[in-house]
């Protein structure tokens, strides 16, 4: 008995020396999952919660830290970005997503993190410690753009992996939640008349479908079913391939675009979709039924008239921005701001997204937002931590502050929906993270310039 | 009198109606946060206070639990300008006017307006070191070009530096023929400069010589009259002072370069506009008097905006410089509140500093803050009702009233639009008719 407390004391004094071990005590925990907790204690070792209630013993020597009267949150989910990916959007060199390709789904996101981006530590003293990292631009939507981000190729159906990172780390190794999170297809959309192009994206020409809206709309629908086709024909020849290995045939020899599809054959991933309008996501349903795969909407412009369709499916969505111009001239002004609340109303699963890099600070007011339109508020903290961690199939690790997952928290003086409230401590697995960055540097030095 | 009793009469159908808005929380910007009512007369704020009476026959608004701050003032959209809002060709465009090519039915004015928007300075684009002309207008949505312009608001005009202007220096790809594309001066910073000092050297030269002219006329003598120059004249109205000058800028060098050329040529910027690393030559804006208006926190979207920091409008506000944020932008003007919110957690400004700078700031800087941008009694009443605390994103507008006039209103716009999506859907199934008819007579001939 002795012996048994001595070793509990040393296995404790090696957690208390270690920076992944400590106790929050006396805060107010907002665990998402349940309702909030008021004046308890988040104890976490080694990265991981270990235990909260309101009468935790502290383990002797564990770092204390005080948080009476300040909450504690689980850290916030972006479900679409290019962090990492993309520095300055300007700069061709700073830019890494936008492959050339047509199906491009051996490429990786996660290996082209630059750990190193002035971005992380910008969005992270805002409390968003995981984002989903596409190597696409998700928010071409509908149309995409012709072959690759600046054009000059085929147009691009799957961009490749994207993948889920936290937004700290030494190495894109030490950053990765889950590597390969999902598989980006860019669904072909019909071009729609009177808007000059397949989307409202620059980039989208008529010409993105082949024959395009002058050959007429019964060219321009054939053109689009053909597309479909091909998407087919690739996970077809994927499934193929796939048997061809099992049976191990004799010649069979490896493609890498093929590997990459027999976790999403096997529903292992979920295909990510880029399909806004209507007909597109009808269609992609179809698709995704056709061939067996799990899938998640990405900016469901018209989510409105398919919704009865994703609910009975049980497909999620990412919604865009909340704080986006509506789509057409005569929606009602406030579309964007209530689709939010719409996908809840019709118990569609969704998440929020802010689909570019320059904003994912804002995610908790995009949020907000969406309150302010309809959405109840649990609802709107769901949707940027529980709802994406359960989406992206890592709901064990992170998005509430729960017995087991990691300790990606944060702790603030209010509501993190409000933007007056300050976070005063962040952690990822369990690690502090310093709340600066070279904004902040620089706010300090011209402030004080003499 | 003849004349005073002609103008009432001329304002007795508009303005005519009384409206109390009461039971509101109402953030005034010049005085405080305070409980109560405004009675609004003849298009004007009549009173504000804790004990209004309301006049019999008054139209009431109960705003109980909602909040009421001054319609916002937005100093730097693109909005509402038909066809572009850049005269690209050359390098020296003061001679156009934004003004000419108002476009009322532009949608972006109503969405801004349901955002709380109700002055709004519309200004030529960055593509040219010297731009063009820019306008002041309220967001009277159902009004002609001619019934938003702000009467009174002196006109403006825009320079522009860095990146944007020495872009078609530049140029980049191939011409439709497939020949090399040319180079528009300037290609730098410097070249830019040069252009704006030939302007305004150009624009002394002229003012001279029509300073001479009317000298000689007072003193009788035989004169002839220089040659009018619609490039310049605008110019001469910025040595004058009549003539609000926008300045597009990034980088702290290029905006000290520019606070030189107005030093020299004796002139003031009312407005540097983006001015993203403005924080870094605060001291010299402040020197100057010079105003700014800038984002909350865009940054990285091009190389001269990665050194933005969303501390700017705090840095710049506690140098004592006159700070507005702006939009540039149909989206974020939309919901300037949450700007604002954001620079009081971005450097920790007061509630009513943060306010002032998307009402009673940008104001100043467009020089109508004597008829807008706080709730004052004889002001115009411009005013927004949110349903909840309004430095905040999960805050809305409810109605936003301009002149007195009600030209939003939140439940009536839900309505409308019901209604216009029926009517659409009406129009698409007769389209759809028409399109089977005419079927046949479309079929290829060969």
């Amino acid at each position: 008995m002795k012996l048994l407390g001595l070793l509990a004391g040393c296995a404790l004094m090696a957690g208390a020396a270690s920076n992944d071990t400590f106790l929050i005590r006396d805060a107010d925990v907002y665990p998402v999952t349940g309702p909030m907790m008021q004046g308890v204690s988040v104890l976490v070792q080694d990265g991981k919660i270990a235990d909260i209630g309101a009468r935790l013993t502290a383990p002797k020597g564990i770092r204390i830290v005080e948080a009476k009267g300040l909450r504690v949150y689980p850290g916030m989910i972006d479900s679409a970005t290019e962090l990492g990916l993309q520095e300055i959007e300007s700069v061709r060199e700073t830019e890494d997503t936008g492959e050339i390709g047509q199906f491009m789904p051996q490429l990786r996101a996660l290996a082209a993190v630059n750990p190193a981006s002035e971005h992380f530590p910008v969005v992270r003293v805002n409390g968003i410690t995981s984002v989903m990292t596409y190597p696409s631009s998700g928010s071409t939507g509908a149309g995409g753009g012709g072959g690759g981000r600046f054009g000059g190729g085929e147009r691009q159906f799957i961009s490749g992996q994207a993948a889920l990172i936290h937004t700290d780390g030494w190495t894109w190794d030490d950053m990765a939640v889950k590597p390969y999170a999902a598989l980006h297809l860019i669904f072909p959309a019909m071009p729609r008349a009177g808007r000059g192009g397949v989307t409202g994206n620059p980039d989208a020409t008529p010409a993105a479908v082949a024959g395009g809206a002058a050959g007429g709309a019964a060219q321009a629908r054939q053109a689009y079913q053909t597309q479909i086709d091909s998407i087919n024909q690739f996970f077809d020849d994927a499934r193929v391939y796939q048997k061809a290995k099992a049976a191990n045939l004799p010649g069979f020899r490896t493609d890498l675009k093929f590997e990459a599809m027999i976790p999403v054959l096997d529903g292992k991933v979920p295909v990510a979709i880029s399909a806004s309008r209507a007909s597109a996501i009808h269609d992609a349903v179809q698709f995704a039924g056709k061939q067996n795969i799990k899938i998640v909407i990405l900016d469901p412009h018209d989510l409105k008239q398919v919704a009865a369709e994703l609910k009975e499916k049980n497909i999620p969505v990412i919604l865009g921005r909340v704080l986006a111009l509506p789509e057409y001239e005569d929606d009602a002004y406030d579309s964007s701001h209530t689709l939010a609340a719409e996908a809840y109303r019709a118990g569609v699963k969704f998440a929020l997204g802010t689909f570019g890099n320059e904003f994912v600070r804002n995610l908790p007011y995009e949020a907000a937002a969406a309150v302010a339109f309809g959405l109840p508020y649990d609802e709107a903290l769901k949707a940027i931590t529980i709802n994406p961690a359960q989406i992206w199939g890592v709901a064990d690790q992170v998005g509430s502050v729960e017995k087991g997952k990691w300790a990606d928290l944060m702790i603030t003086n209010g509501d993190p929906l409000e933007i007056q409230t300050q976070i005063s401590h962040l952690y990822m697995k369990g690690k502090e993270v310093e709340l600066t960055n070279r904004q902040i540097e620089l706010y300090h030095k011209y402030l004080n310039r003499p | 009198m003849r004349i005073a009793i002609a103008a009432l009469l001329a304002l007795a159908p508009l303005g005519a109606q009384t409206v109390a808005i009461q039971n509101a929380t109402i953030l005034t910007v010049t005085h405080g946060t305070i409980k109560g009512s405004i009675l609004v007369r003849d298009g004007k704020i009549a009173e504000v206070g804790d004990k209004v009476m309301v006049p019999a026959g008054a139209t009431v608004i109960d705003a109980t639990g909602q909040y009421v701050i001054p319609g916002m003032v937005d100093a730097h959209t693109h909005i509402a300008a038909d066809g572009g809002v850049n005269e690209g060709s050359i390098s020296d465009s003061s001679m156009v006017d934004i003004r000419d090519v108002l476009n009322p039915e532009d949608i972006a004015l109503y969405r801004a307006l349901a955002g709380g928007e109700t002055t709004i300075h519309i200004l030529h684009g960055s593509a040219n070191a010297v731009g063009g002309q820019c306008v002041t207008i309220k967001t009277r949505w159902g009004k002609d070009a001619q019934g938003l312009i702000f009467q009174g608001a002196p006109p403006g005009i825009k320079f522009a530096l860095g990146e944007n202007p020495k872009r078609s220096g530049n140029p980049t790809g191939r011409t439709a023929t497939g020949a090399a594309p040319t180079a528009r001066y300037p290609a730098t910073r410097m070249g830019v400069e040069d252009t704006i000092r030939q302007a305004f050297t150009d624009a002394k030269a002229y003012q001279a010589e029509w300073n001479e002219y009317r000298a000689k006329v007072a003193r009788g003598e035989n004169a002839i009259p220089p040659r009018k120059d619609l490039r310049l004249e605008p110019l001469v109205e910025v040595l004058q002072g009549t003539r609000i000058v926008n300045c597009h800028g990034y980088r702290a060098d290029e905006l000290l370069m520019m606070l030189h050329v107005a030093k020299d040529f004796g002139f003031k910027i009312d407005l540097f506009v983006h001015c993203l690393e403005g924080y870094k030559i605060a001291d010299e804006i402040a020197a100057q008097g010079a105003g700014v208006s800038t984002f909350s926190d865009w940054w990285i979207y091009k190389v001269e905006a990665a050194d933005a920091i969303p501390y700017n409008a705090a840095i710049l506000a506690k140098k004592g410089i006159l700070v507005s944020l702006n939009s540039d932008d149909a989206e974020l003007m939309r919901h300037m509140n949450i700007e604002a919110a954001k620079i009081m957690k971005y450097g920790g400004l007061s509630e009513n500093d943060a306010l002032a700078m998307v009402t009673l700031n940008p104001a100043k800087q467009l020089r109508v803050d004597k008829w807008v941008g706080s709730i004052d009694a004889g002001k115009d009443a411009d005013l927004a009702i949110y349903d909840k605390y309004p430095l905040s994103a999960s805050a809305k507008v409810l109605k936003v009233m301009i002149d007195g006039t009600v030209y939003f209103d939140r439940d009536k716009a839900l309505a409308d639009n019901i209604k216009a999506q029926q009517d659409r859907q009406k129009l698409i199934e007769k389209e759809k008719q028409n399109q089977t008819r005419q079927q046949p007579a479309r079929r290829p001939t060969v």
